[in-house]
């Protein structure tokens, strides 16, 4: 019996990114970029392919060094922790090709994420079963409402490897909401999604913003971006070219002129 | 029918300890994903270790302490442990492929520092005249032997008892985690780094107590002990088994030291006195043999992962 899933604890997170340097070899693929990702709203982040979108993000969630400027949530600053730090400050992420963990159960997927599980220690298992089981059973109900409310249910005793693809970034939106976030990097949630798929993972992260959940969205499908988002920013060849409103970035003409390939001024 | 049954007790003693072996792997491996090349490394320091502490006395070789059995063996362990934390943060940054060449190099470089260190290990010559558990209780060695055998096997199965508890739980899932996608593990807060390091040691510690439990067994050590061969063994047994299951550690340890020991014994019946020397060419090409059929008709061993971890995720 499972209850309907709320987000609860640590909602609204702003997260500020200032004039942020990623640089490979004598590439500037994040070149001086700053914006700021305003608590309990959805910002959208685009570009034309190579942009340095994917680069940014990486370097936001700790997996990639960043060479100078600065990352701030909630006035703290993340950059230069490792990933499983950037965590705990509830800066949780999806990747842009899904990683399941492919040989778990998509339950066990979504069990995996909630920090200080005292099972999580070797010797608890030995020395306090009774509270490995009893916080066992806490996850594992709240892991199967989150599971409901992605709309998983039917695929959760199935391996993630052996779901379709639009399946696993539910999973990892499943994944990373069981990990009590302030703020959620999805990374083109709707890439290669089919569009019954695409439509139920829009409804969610609606859904989830109401609920008070700060999100920054890399997509390249505009629809996505213009139904969800009330920030976007835009980047090409590394620079943030422009930011604002979806309808004034869309208008905004060196935002044109990148996606037709006309280059950055 | 006794000499079937008195070899019969010494094979089941040798498949247990090699049991526990294959599990401390199947840990490493099988749920972290840990390519540890060097497992007989680990075996050694165990074994030397527990020889060491509860060997006599002896006015040329440091050590003989002459503590009991197992004080000495609990040391055995340790020393396999420390071994595994000491190597482990120099090398479990290094993946798949370049870890085990790094944990082969150690392999390689114990077995020369057992041949070498006189004044420790005994050298070529190895520690003969160790101190075997109660054995003088027994009449006769076949009696000890006996013995034995039940007390390897409660070992085994405490090894057993106390993986499946803390593999069956969200331990064992965060491992798997880890083995799965370390990066998408580090993204949900998991530390890969240590969860690798405490597996590698944890593993190591074991393959330190199976060496500790072999000297007490045999009460003897020696370089040739402990050759390269027995960690391609030791995988086979894992290969065979399935990695991802503690259970799969017995069968293939019962599987391939069976093939190892009947072929052993075939060779030196049926070939003439000769080729006898290359007989041991043949069985390793037989565990090979073995291996590529299970891989082919049964590739995740003949026991197989089971999907769900934790046994509270049901």
């Amino acid at each position: 019996m499972t209850v309907a899933w709320q987000a609860s604890r640590r909602t609204g997170g702003e997260l500020r990114i200032e004039n942020v340097v990623r640089s490979f070899a004598a590439i500037r693929a994040v070149d001086d970029v700053s914006f700021t990702v305003k608590a309990r709203g959805i910002t959208g982040l685009i570009g034309p392919n190579g942009a340095g979108k994917t680069t940014l993000f990486n370097s936001v969630a700790g997996t990639l060094p960043i060479n100078s400027g600065s990352v701030m949530l909630n006035g703290i600053r993340i950059d230069g922790l490792a990933p499983h730090r950037i965590f705990g400050h509830g800066l949780l992420r999806t990747f842009q090709i899904p990683r399941p963990f492919a040989e778990m159960t998509v339950l066990e997927n979504v069990m995996v994420t909630p920090a200080g599980q005292a099972g999580e220690q070797f010797w608890n298992t030995w020395l306090r079963p009774g509270l490995v089981a009893r916080e066992e059973k806490a996850l594992r109900d709240r892991a199967r409402a989150i599971i409901e409310f992605c709309g998983l249910t039917k695929v959760e005793r199935q391996l993630a490897g052996a779901i379709s693809g639009g399946q696993q970034k539910l999973v990892e939106l499943a994944r990373v909401l069981m990990g009590d976030p302030a703020i959620i990097l999805l990374d083109e949630p709707g890439a290669g999604v089919n569009p019954g798929l695409l439509d139920h993972i829009v409804d969610r992260i609606a859904e989830l913003r109401k609920q008070g959940l700060t999100f920054l969205i890399i997509e390249h499908n505009m629809d996505v971006i213009m139904s969800l988002c009330d920030h976007v920013a835009v980047m090409a060849a590394g620079r943030l070219i422009a930011q604002g409103r979806p309808s004034e970035v869309t208008a905004d003409s060196k935002v044109i002129e990148a996606y037709l390939g006309g280059g950055v001024a | 029918m006794t000499g079937i049954l008195l070899y019969l007790v010494f094979f089941l003693i040798v498949t247990l300890i090699y049991s526990i072996v294959v599990m401390g792997l199947n840990l490493q491996w099988g749920y972290t994903g840990l390519f540890n090349a060097g497992v007989v490394a680990f075996y050694a320091i165990g074994a030397y270790g527990t020889a060491v502490l509860m060997g006599p006395d002896r006015s040329t070789l440091i050590g003989g302490f002459g503590l009991p059995f197992p004080i000495a063996l609990i040391g055995g362990m340790a020393a396999a442990g420390l071994g595994a934390l000491i190597v482990g943060l120099a090398a479990l940054r290094l993946r798949d492929d370049y870890l085990a060449i790094a944990t082969f190099g150690i392999a390689i470089s114990v077995q020369l520092v057992a041949l070498n260190f006189e004044g420790l290990t005994g050298g070529a010559q190895g520690l003969i005249g160790l101190p075997r558990p109660l054995f003088s209780m027994f009449d006769s060695p076949n009696g000890f032997n006996l013995f034995y055998l039940g007390f390897v096997a409660c070992m085994a199965a405490l090894v057993y008892l106390a993986l499946q508890t803390a593999l069956g739980s969200p331990w064992g899932r965060l491992l798997k985690a880890v083995r799965e996608d370390e990066t998408a593990a580090a993204s949900l807060g998991k530390n890969p780094a240590m969860v690798r390091l405490q597996a590698f040691v944890l593993g190591c510690t074991l393959m330190g107590l199976a060496g500790g439990l072999y000297v007490g067994f045999i009460g003897f050590v020696s370089p040739l002990d402990f050759l390269p061969i027995l960690t391609f063994q030791i995988w086979a047994m894992l290969i065979v088994g399935g990695s991802g299951n503690t259970k799969g550690a017995f069968v293939g340890a019962f599987a391939v030291w069976g093939l190892w020991s009947v072929s052993g014994m075939a060779v030196s019946k049926l070939l003439p006195v000769q080729f006898q020397s290359q007989g041991g060419a043949i069985q390793t090409m037989l565990i090979g043999l073995l291996i590529v059929l299970t891989l082919l008709f049964r590739p995740r061993g003949l026991i197989g992962e089971s999907e769900t971890i934790s046994r509270h995720a049901n």
